[in-house]
């Protein structure tokens, strides 16, 4: 076992994938010039000197192109990871993924595969309306796309080795605040989950959650960051006998829909977190996926936190009024109590 | 010129030690462009930046305590805390807040010509952006439709040979991006964007022109940005001599000594103008530092317009 963080493990997944199949490569912007950043958070740092030039591919800053070439190149039989810097930046490709590589497999009558990867960060870290965004909920709406949301560097690297192998465009989402808490690309306020990560090969199958704290009273969903939000939470409310179950479901699409409601199913009460923006919220969905399914075991109505429905801040305060707290999710907690 | 290279001077100091959140993109290096393009302009004409923009800001005549403000997320800050580093503007001076997406501001400005235009206003429109940014797909569609409207905005491309870490060779199979303006039809201009005279003089010409109506033009100003891409940056995807090379090319000295050889200024004036420049930038940190922060709820104001603001 090794301790590590995540983008750390996402860096070594990306190299026993490269190095078991040769048609995996990755794509972005500054991920491989010698001296340069490896990626706007390191990921790929250091790559480029094993596996050449040719195979961590810098792309000029273009992102339609560079995820339309990946997306063909995908068609084709090569197995692109294509990064952009910042989760925002998809917006600039959104005819390429949502149009192309969501729907060719369905317009081919299941003929063509697209075996991309695309990474993406998210969250607000004190930068503004362009480079903080939560994007998840947008690309669960798009049927053909897998979305991935891994919270610890066990889970990140075996998703990402999963995702490369999987014939459909999956998009992972890293949160800028999990990568890590040193080193020159660390956030402010960045927590560190390192993860114990075996030195044996593994993957963690996309589709399937994880109950990350068991407790009775109720089920808090939460993803990425809010996971920690959400267990910062159960930790506060178990100094007040309240025993909350905290669940990350990992994978956002396809859902592990039978981990929430198994657990609703045992606590009757369940709370929703997301730093996405609250209107058409992924947690919605999740919501009225358990209202239809398990409504005559729930005790109390579906609570959800969220970020609201406002672009992200730059200002201090105001950003950390915008991002769901742990405070906020005892207060949701204790409301259905 | 001078009180773009002080503020951002002061601004690395103040994020180094704390005083400043987030990240800052430094303009360092490159204040001729800002300068001897945003000389000709009006406070009614228009201007797109970029996420590097205090340099553009302070040139358009958003004022620099308003800047320093918005960098320290005060709510007297140019977009009351809500920008920060990435989007400073003021549209009452002609500046929209800067775009953070790079490229993504060439259609806008493209957008505020064709306005311009439209409503018969003696405006004119000028987009900044990098190199870099050139090869967005926004950038090329935006200038094909300036040429074909014959839009009154002129691009300025700062050339500053890197892209974040990606060279500008890497990038391009091309020597000069203003060669691409033969692809729109529209005037391609190359000049040192480190002599801010000949930045003003080519600057002049096309904003001239753009007034006249007969057209958008790309300018090309070859500079070089002397500090990192962004916070934390230690630079080594470039060679110190590199660095040096470009600093003996400073814009800023190379003016102060121009203005002596010309006879249109003496030691003494430029040292009084560069008191008055830290007087200004001392006055701005200390509104800065004096500032309230916004109240947390004013994070669900000014999603959408309102006359009250
Ligand atoms: C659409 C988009 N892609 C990527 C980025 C990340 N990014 C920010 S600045 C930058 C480099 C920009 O280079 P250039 O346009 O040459 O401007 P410079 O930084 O040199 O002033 C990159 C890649 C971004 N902000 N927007």
């Amino acid at each position: 076992m090794a301790l590590m963080t995540i983008a750390e493990a996402l860096r070594q997944a990306i190299r026993e994938e490269m190095r078991r199949d040769p048609r995996v490569f990755c794509i972005g912007e500054d991920i491989g010039i010698l001296g340069g950043f490896g990626g706007a958070f390191t990921v790929t740092l250091g790559l480029s000197e094993e596996f050449g030039h040719e195979r961590i591919l810098d792309t000029p800053i273009s992102e339609t192109g560079l995820i339309g070439v990946a997306i063909g190149a995908a068609m084709a039989g090569l197995r692109p990871i294509a990064d952009v810097q910042y989760g925002d930046f998809l917006f600039c490709a959104m005819d390429q993924i949502a149009n192309q590589a969501a729907k060719m497999t369905y317009m081919s009558g299941g003929t063509v595969k697209v075996p991309l990867v695309l990474r993406a960060p998210v969250g607000a870290t004190g930068r503004g309306a362009q480079h903080a965004q939560s994007l998840e909920a947008f690309f669960t709406h798009i049927p053909g796309l897998k979305v991935v949301a891994p919270a610890t560097a066990y889970d990140a690297k075996g998703l990402l080795k999963s995702a490369v192998r999987d014939d459909n465009p999956v998009i992972i989402f890293e949160h800028k605040l999990l990568y890590g808490s040193k080193g020159p690309r660390a956030e402010r306020g960045a927590l560190s989950p390192v993860g114990e990560v075996p030195e044996e090969e593994y993957l963690v199958p996309i589709g399937k959650g994880i109950i990350r704290r068991e407790g009775k009273d109720v089920t808090i969903v939460g993803k990425l960051l809010t996971v920690y939000r959400a267990l910062e939470a159960a930790e506060q409310l178990a100094k007040e006998g309240i025993e909350a179950e905290v669940i990350d479901p990992r994978t956002l699409v396809p859902l592990d829909k039978e981990l929430i409601l198994d657990s609703v199913r045992k606590t009757g009460r369940l709370v929703i977190v997301e730093e996405d923006n609250y209107t058409g919220g992924w947690g919605a969905d999740v919501a009225a996926m358990v209202a239809a399914e398990a409504f005559f075991w729930l005790d109390a109505p579906i609570v959800r936190v969220s970020a609201p429905d406002t672009p992200p801040p730059f200002s201090p305060p105001m950003e950390q009024f915008y991002v769901p707290s742990a405070e906020r999710v005892v207060q949701a907690v204790k409301s259905i109590l | 010129m001078l009180t773009i290279r002080r503020f951002e001077e002061r601004c690395n100091y103040l994020f180094m030690q704390g005083r400043i959140p987030s990240t800052l993109h430094l303009y360092i290096g490159q204040e001729a462009v800002a300068a001897g393009v945003c000389a000709h302009l009006r406070p009614d004409d228009y201007l797109f930046s970029t996420h590097r923009p205090h340099g553009h800001a302070i040139a358009k005549g958003v004022a620099p305590r308003a800047i320093m403000a918005e960098l320290y997320g005060k709510v007297t800050g140019c977009c009351k805390g809500k920008g920060g580093s990435m989007h400073v503007g003021d549209v009452r001076v002609g500046m929209f807040p800067a775009v953070a997406i790079v490229g993504a501001n060439a259609p806008l400005a493209a957008g505020a010509a064709l306005a311009a235009k439209w409503l018969d206003k003696d405006r004119v429109s000028v987009c900044f952006f990098g190199e870099g940014a050139a090869n967005e797909g926004a950038v090329h569609e935006a200038m094909n439709m300036a040429a074909i409207w014959d839009l009154p905005v002129v691009y300025v491309c700062e050339n500053n040979l890197y892209a974040a870490s990606t060279p500008f060779s890497k990038a391009f199979k091309i020597q000069n991006v203003a060669d691409r303006a033969a692809a729109y039809g529209m005037p391609g201009v190359i000049v040192d964007g480190n002599d801010v005279e000949a930045v003003y003089r080519v600057a002049g010409e096309a904003i001239a022109r753009a007034r006249r109506r007969e057209g958008p033009t790309l300018i090309e100003a070859k500079t070089y940005r002397l500090c990192g891409h962004s916070r934390s940056d230690p630079r080594t995807y470039r060679s110190r001599e590199e660095e040096e090379e470009w600093a003996k090319r400073d814009p800023i000295p190379r003016l102060a000594g121009r203005l002596k050889e010309l006879g249109l200024a003496s030691d003494e004036t430029l040292e009084r103008i560069e008191q008055e420049v830290q007087a200004l930038i001392d006055n701005a940190v200390r509104f800065a530092e004096e500032s309230p922060l916004p109240d947390p709820e004013d994070t669900l104001k000014h999603v959408f317009w309102s006359e009250e603001g």
